[in-house]
Protein backbone atom coordinates (compact mmCIF):
# COMPACT_ATOMS: atom_id res chain seq x y z
CA UNK A 1 0.00 0.00 0.00
CA UNK A 2 3.21 2.22 0.84
CA UNK A 3 6.36 2.73 -1.08
CA UNK A 4 9.27 4.67 -0.55
CA UNK A 5 10.20 6.64 -3.78
CA UNK A 6 13.48 7.79 -4.21
CA UNK A 7 13.63 11.45 -6.00
CA UNK A 8 15.76 14.36 -7.17
CA UNK A 9 15.11 17.85 -7.23
CA UNK A 10 16.95 20.88 -6.61
CA UNK A 11 16.09 23.05 -3.97
CA UNK A 12 15.66 26.66 -3.10
CA UNK A 13 16.79 28.05 0.24
CA UNK A 14 15.78 31.66 0.60
CA UNK A 15 18.31 33.97 2.87
CA UNK A 16 15.94 34.10 5.52
CA UNK A 17 16.51 29.84 6.40
CA UNK A 18 19.97 30.52 6.42
CA UNK A 19 20.24 30.47 10.32
CA UNK A 20 19.17 26.50 9.79
CA UNK A 21 21.04 23.68 9.40
CA UNK A 22 21.12 22.85 5.24
CA UNK A 23 19.32 18.82 5.91
CA UNK A 24 16.59 21.38 8.22
CA UNK A 25 15.59 23.87 5.51
CA UNK A 26 16.07 20.69 2.99
CA UNK A 27 13.75 18.50 5.19
CA UNK A 28 10.85 21.28 5.89
CA UNK A 29 10.85 22.41 2.49
CA UNK A 30 11.02 19.24 0.58
CA UNK A 31 8.05 18.61 2.78
CA UNK A 32 6.20 21.69 2.28
CA UNK A 33 6.58 20.84 -1.42
CA UNK A 34 5.44 17.19 -1.62
CA UNK A 35 3.05 16.13 1.74
CA UNK A 36 -0.04 15.63 0.23
CA UNK A 37 0.26 16.11 -3.36
CA UNK A 38 -0.03 13.41 -6.41
CA UNK A 39 3.14 13.21 -8.02
CA UNK A 40 2.39 12.17 -12.01
CA UNK A 41 2.83 8.09 -11.95
CA UNK A 42 4.43 7.84 -8.58
CA UNK A 43 1.38 8.57 -6.51
CA UNK A 44 0.25 10.53 -3.05
CA UNK A 45 3.55 11.44 -1.07
CA UNK A 46 2.86 11.32 2.71
CA UNK A 47 6.50 12.66 3.90
CA UNK A 48 9.47 12.88 3.27
CA UNK A 49 11.55 10.18 4.72
CA UNK A 50 15.12 10.16 4.38
CA UNK A 51 17.73 12.37 2.50
CA UNK A 52 20.13 10.41 0.67
CA UNK A 53 22.33 12.91 -0.61
CA UNK A 54 22.87 16.74 -0.48
CA UNK A 55 24.82 17.57 -3.57
CA UNK A 56 26.62 21.26 -4.23
CA UNK A 57 24.72 24.50 -3.59
CA UNK A 58 24.71 27.15 -6.01
CA UNK A 59 23.99 30.81 -5.81
CA UNK A 60 23.03 32.37 -9.05
CA UNK A 61 23.32 36.04 -10.00
CA UNK A 62 20.57 38.37 -8.93
CA UNK A 63 19.11 35.55 -6.58
CA UNK A 64 20.09 35.50 -3.09
CA UNK A 65 19.36 32.05 -2.28
CA UNK A 66 21.17 28.57 -2.39
CA UNK A 67 19.94 25.87 -4.34
CA UNK A 68 21.12 22.59 -3.48
CA UNK A 69 20.45 19.57 -5.51
CA UNK A 70 19.15 16.97 -3.32
CA UNK A 71 18.86 12.78 -3.29
CA UNK A 72 15.46 11.95 -1.11
CA UNK A 73 13.42 9.33 -0.47
CA UNK A 74 9.66 9.85 0.28
CA UNK A 75 6.68 7.86 1.67
CA UNK A 76 4.53 7.73 -0.75
CA UNK A 77 0.66 5.82 -1.27
CA UNK A 78 0.81 3.89 -4.47
CA UNK A 79 -1.07 0.30 -3.90
CA UNK A 80 0.02 -2.44 -6.04
CA UNK A 81 -2.95 -3.29 -8.65
CA UNK A 82 -4.69 -6.58 -7.04
CA UNK A 83 -3.88 -5.36 -3.42
CA UNK A 84 -6.58 -6.14 -0.99
CA UNK A 85 -7.52 -2.98 0.78
CA UNK A 86 -9.92 -2.00 3.60
CA UNK A 87 -11.74 1.12 3.46
CA UNK A 88 -15.20 2.98 3.98
CA UNK A 89 -17.81 3.78 2.05
CA UNK A 90 -18.02 7.62 1.19
CA UNK A 91 -21.42 7.70 -0.62
CA UNK A 92 -23.00 5.79 -3.72
CA UNK A 93 -24.26 6.99 -6.50
CA UNK A 94 -25.59 5.73 -9.84
CA UNK A 95 -21.81 5.58 -10.95
CA UNK A 96 -20.97 3.03 -8.12
CA UNK A 97 -19.46 3.19 -4.84
CA UNK A 98 -17.13 5.76 -3.75
CA UNK A 99 -14.69 4.53 -1.47
CA UNK A 100 -12.26 7.13 1.16
CA UNK A 101 -9.27 5.86 3.33
CA UNK A 102 -9.35 9.24 5.61
CA UNK A 103 -6.19 10.42 3.55
CA UNK A 104 -7.01 9.51 0.19
CA UNK A 105 -11.05 9.65 -1.70
CA UNK A 106 -10.24 9.12 -4.90
CA UNK A 107 -11.77 5.28 -4.91
CA UNK A 108 -13.97 4.10 -7.28
CA UNK A 109 -16.07 0.48 -7.20
CA UNK A 110 -18.12 0.88 -10.54
CA UNK A 111 -21.30 -0.64 -11.01
CA UNK A 112 -19.75 -3.62 -13.13
CA UNK A 113 -17.19 -4.46 -10.22
CA UNK A 114 -19.84 -5.26 -7.45
CA UNK A 115 -21.60 -8.20 -6.13
CA UNK A 116 -23.65 -9.52 -8.91
CA UNK A 117 -26.64 -8.98 -9.11
CA UNK A 118 -26.93 -5.12 -7.14
CA UNK A 119 -29.25 -2.68 -7.54
CA UNK A 120 -29.49 1.12 -6.34
CA UNK A 121 -32.01 2.21 -3.79
CA UNK A 122 -32.86 5.45 -4.91
CA UNK A 123 -34.57 6.47 -1.79
CA UNK A 124 -31.54 4.92 0.60
CA UNK A 125 -29.40 6.14 -2.01
CA UNK A 126 -27.40 2.84 -1.53
CA UNK A 127 -26.78 -0.09 -3.19
CA UNK A 128 -27.96 -3.12 -2.14
CA UNK A 129 -26.90 -6.67 -2.87
CA UNK A 130 -29.82 -8.95 -3.72
CA UNK A 131 -27.96 -11.75 -2.22
CA UNK A 132 -30.19 -14.98 -3.11
CA UNK A 133 -31.42 -17.24 -0.60
CA UNK A 134 -31.94 -20.86 -1.09
CA UNK A 135 -36.04 -21.01 -1.11
CA UNK A 136 -35.76 -19.07 -4.55
CA UNK A 137 -36.13 -15.41 -2.77
CA UNK A 138 -33.61 -12.54 -1.83
CA UNK A 139 -31.65 -10.92 1.15
CA UNK A 140 -31.14 -7.74 0.57
CA UNK A 141 -27.83 -6.76 1.82
CA UNK A 142 -26.97 -2.81 1.82
CA UNK A 143 -23.91 -0.68 1.39
CA UNK A 144 -24.27 2.09 3.86
CA UNK A 145 -22.01 5.22 4.55
CA UNK A 146 -19.21 4.65 7.00
CA UNK A 147 -18.90 0.73 6.49
CA UNK A 148 -15.83 -0.84 6.53
CA UNK A 149 -15.54 -2.40 3.22
CA UNK A 150 -12.63 -4.74 1.80
CA UNK A 151 -12.16 -4.51 -1.73
CA UNK A 152 -9.20 -5.15 -4.47
CA UNK A 153 -7.96 -2.48 -6.89
CA UNK A 154 -8.07 -3.43 -10.09
CA UNK A 155 -6.77 -0.25 -11.92
CA UNK A 156 -5.10 3.34 -11.19
CA UNK A 157 -5.26 6.42 -13.60
CA UNK A 158 -3.08 9.41 -13.04
CA UNK A 159 -4.16 12.91 -14.77
CA UNK A 160 -2.17 15.63 -15.71
CA UNK A 161 -3.69 18.60 -14.43
CA UNK A 162 -2.79 21.36 -16.27
CA UNK A 163 -3.54 24.77 -15.80
CA UNK A 164 -6.07 26.58 -16.87
CA UNK A 165 -6.13 28.39 -20.10
CA UNK A 166 -5.84 32.30 -21.59
CA UNK A 167 -8.66 33.79 -20.30
CA UNK A 168 -11.75 34.88 -23.02
CA UNK A 169 -11.79 33.17 -26.18
CA UNK A 170 -13.28 29.56 -25.59
CA UNK A 171 -14.26 29.52 -21.62
CA UNK A 172 -13.83 25.88 -20.59
CA UNK A 173 -15.87 25.63 -17.59
CA UNK A 174 -13.19 24.56 -14.85
CA UNK A 175 -13.55 20.95 -13.85
CA UNK A 176 -11.20 19.88 -10.99
CA UNK A 177 -10.16 16.30 -11.99
CA UNK A 178 -8.49 13.73 -9.49
CA UNK A 179 -4.67 13.78 -10.23
CA UNK A 180 -4.80 10.20 -8.92
CA UNK A 181 -7.81 7.57 -8.84
CA UNK A 182 -8.01 3.92 -8.08
CA UNK A 183 -10.66 1.85 -9.62
CA UNK A 184 -11.24 -1.19 -7.40
CA UNK A 185 -13.86 -4.49 -7.40
CA UNK A 186 -16.14 -6.14 -5.06
CA UNK A 187 -17.05 -8.88 -7.14
CA UNK A 188 -15.39 -12.04 -5.65
CA UNK A 189 -16.52 -13.99 -2.67
CA UNK A 190 -14.28 -12.77 0.48
CA UNK A 191 -14.85 -8.83 -0.88
CA UNK A 192 -17.53 -6.38 0.41
CA UNK A 193 -18.80 -5.16 3.50
CA UNK A 194 -16.66 -7.03 6.56
CA UNK A 195 -19.87 -7.99 8.22
CA UNK A 196 -21.12 -9.75 5.01
CA UNK A 197 -18.30 -12.28 5.55
CA UNK A 198 -17.67 -12.51 9.51
CA UNK A 199 -17.37 -15.85 10.62
CA UNK A 200 -20.28 -17.35 11.85
CA UNK A 201 -19.37 -18.07 15.52
CA UNK A 202 -19.92 -14.52 16.79
CA UNK A 203 -23.90 -14.94 17.30
CA UNK A 204 -24.76 -14.83 13.53
CA UNK A 205 -28.42 -14.83 12.74
CA UNK A 206 -28.86 -12.14 14.81
CA UNK A 207 -26.61 -9.96 11.92
CA UNK A 208 -29.17 -10.88 9.24
CA UNK A 209 -31.82 -9.65 11.55
CA UNK A 210 -30.08 -6.33 12.16
CA UNK A 211 -29.74 -5.37 8.49
CA UNK A 212 -33.21 -6.39 7.53
CA UNK A 213 -34.31 -4.19 10.53
CA UNK A 214 -32.73 -0.89 8.90
CA UNK A 215 -34.53 -0.85 6.32
CA UNK B 1 12.27 16.91 -10.45
CA UNK B 2 13.20 13.68 -11.38
CA UNK B 3 12.15 10.40 -10.12
CA UNK B 4 15.11 8.06 -9.18
CA UNK B 5 13.13 5.29 -8.40
CA UNK B 6 9.54 4.94 -8.02
CA UNK B 7 9.61 1.73 -5.53
CA UNK B 8 12.35 1.60 -3.84
CA UNK B 9 11.14 0.06 -1.00
CA UNK B 10 7.62 -1.43 -0.13
CA UNK B 11 6.47 -0.57 3.54
CA UNK B 12 4.09 -2.32 5.47
CA UNK B 13 1.40 -0.27 7.32
CA UNK B 14 3.11 -0.43 10.67
CA UNK B 15 6.41 0.84 9.62
CA UNK B 16 4.30 4.08 7.77
CA UNK B 17 2.49 4.22 11.41
CA UNK B 18 5.86 4.53 13.36
CA UNK B 19 7.46 7.13 10.87
CA UNK B 20 4.56 9.49 10.83
CA UNK B 21 4.29 9.06 14.50
CA UNK B 22 7.99 9.96 15.16
CA UNK B 23 7.29 12.72 12.36
CA UNK B 24 4.31 13.93 14.48
CA UNK B 25 6.15 14.53 17.79
CA UNK B 26 9.11 15.94 16.32
CA UNK B 27 7.65 18.53 13.97
CA UNK B 28 5.11 19.37 16.70
CA UNK B 29 8.01 20.41 19.01
CA UNK B 30 8.69 22.63 16.38
CA UNK B 31 5.74 24.58 17.30
CA UNK B 32 5.47 25.87 13.37
CA UNK B 33 3.73 23.24 11.89
CA UNK B 34 3.58 23.05 8.06
CA UNK B 35 -0.26 22.64 6.97
CA UNK B 36 -0.34 20.23 4.55
CA UNK B 37 2.27 18.01 6.39
CA UNK B 38 -0.23 18.06 9.57
CA UNK B 39 -2.74 17.54 7.72
CA UNK B 40 -1.82 14.48 5.81
CA UNK B 41 -0.02 12.98 8.96
CA UNK B 42 -3.33 13.11 11.17
CA UNK B 43 -5.77 11.83 8.38
CA UNK B 44 -3.18 8.69 7.48
CA UNK B 45 -2.20 8.37 11.05
CA UNK B 46 -6.24 8.04 11.58
CA UNK B 47 -6.38 5.70 8.75
CA UNK B 48 -3.83 3.53 9.84
CA UNK B 49 -5.38 3.23 13.64
CA UNK B 50 -8.13 1.64 12.81
CA UNK B 51 -5.93 -1.50 11.24
CA UNK B 52 -4.60 -4.10 12.64
CA UNK B 53 -0.85 -2.61 12.33
CA UNK B 54 -1.05 -0.44 15.58
CA UNK B 55 -0.27 -4.11 17.72
CA UNK B 56 2.44 -4.97 14.92
CA UNK B 57 5.73 -4.22 15.90
CA UNK B 58 8.65 -4.89 13.97
CA UNK B 59 9.76 -7.71 15.81
CA UNK B 60 6.12 -9.95 15.64
CA UNK B 61 6.35 -8.19 12.26
CA UNK B 62 10.26 -10.25 11.44
CA UNK B 63 9.04 -13.31 13.26
CA UNK B 64 5.37 -13.43 10.79
CA UNK B 65 7.86 -13.14 7.69
CA UNK B 66 10.23 -15.70 8.47
CA UNK B 67 7.79 -18.04 9.54
CA UNK B 68 6.27 -17.31 5.99
CA UNK B 69 9.75 -18.33 4.34
CA UNK B 70 8.74 -22.20 3.76
CA UNK B 71 5.13 -21.02 2.17
CA UNK B 72 6.52 -19.89 -0.92
CA UNK B 73 4.42 -16.66 -0.93
CA UNK B 74 5.57 -13.67 -3.20
CA UNK B 75 6.41 -10.32 -1.23
CA UNK B 76 3.23 -8.77 -2.10
CA UNK B 77 1.15 -10.76 -0.30
CA UNK B 78 3.37 -11.51 2.65
CA UNK B 79 2.87 -7.65 2.27
CA UNK B 80 -1.39 -8.03 2.30
CA UNK B 81 -1.02 -10.33 4.91
CA UNK B 82 0.93 -7.93 7.29
CA UNK B 83 -1.83 -5.15 6.28
CA UNK B 84 -4.87 -7.08 6.21
CA UNK B 85 -4.20 -10.28 8.68
CA UNK B 86 -6.55 -13.16 6.87
CA UNK B 87 -8.03 -15.34 9.61
CA UNK B 88 -9.99 -17.42 7.43
CA UNK B 89 -9.68 -19.67 4.63
CA UNK B 90 -11.39 -17.08 2.27
CA UNK B 91 -9.34 -14.07 3.24
CA UNK B 92 -6.00 -16.15 2.22
CA UNK B 93 -7.75 -17.33 -0.88
CA UNK B 94 -8.25 -13.19 -1.99
CA UNK B 95 -4.72 -12.52 -0.98
CA UNK B 96 -2.62 -15.30 -2.27
CA UNK B 97 -3.36 -16.24 -6.52
CA UNK B 98 -4.11 -19.43 -7.50
CA UNK B 99 -4.18 -20.53 -3.66
CA UNK B 100 -5.62 -24.09 -4.36
CA UNK B 101 -2.74 -25.16 -6.20
CA UNK B 102 -0.02 -23.50 -4.38
CA UNK B 103 -0.52 -24.21 -0.79
CA UNK B 104 -2.07 -27.35 0.78
CA UNK B 105 -5.18 -27.20 3.20
CA UNK B 106 -2.73 -27.98 6.25
CA UNK B 107 -0.53 -25.35 4.97
CA UNK B 108 -3.61 -22.68 4.98
CA UNK B 109 -4.70 -23.62 8.95
CA UNK B 110 -1.01 -23.17 9.29
CA UNK B 111 -0.84 -19.54 8.62
CA UNK B 112 -3.86 -18.31 10.08
CA UNK B 113 -2.59 -20.18 13.15
CA UNK B 114 0.68 -18.59 12.71
CA UNK B 115 -1.05 -14.91 12.17
CA UNK B 116 -3.30 -15.34 15.09
CA UNK B 117 -0.32 -16.18 17.19
CA UNK B 118 1.85 -13.34 16.35
CA UNK B 119 -1.08 -11.00 15.67
CA UNK B 120 -4.03 -12.16 18.37
CA UNK B 121 -7.18 -10.49 17.14
CA UNK B 122 -8.57 -6.73 18.13
CA UNK B 123 -11.24 -8.58 20.92
CA UNK B 124 -12.97 -5.02 20.96
CA UNK B 125 -13.86 -4.68 17.19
Amino acid sequence: MFVLSEMKDVIRITPEHFHQSLTDSLAALLNRKLANKVVLNVGLCIALCDIIEIGHSYIFPGDGSSHTEVIFRCIVFRPVIEEIIIGKIKNCSREGVHVTLGFFDDILIPVNALQHPSRFDETDQAWVWEYPKEDGEKHDLFMDSGESIRFRVTSETFEESLPSGPPGAECTPVKTVAPYRIIGGINEPGLGLLTWWEAPDQDDGGDNEEEDNED
Amino acid sequence: MEIVNVNAAALCNSEVMEMLQKLKDTTQKKHKREGYLATVIYETLHYLQDTECKNQTAESVEKFLKAMKKFKLTKTEKLMMLNTPPRTELEIQLIVQESEERLSEDDVSNIIDIINKLFPPNKAS
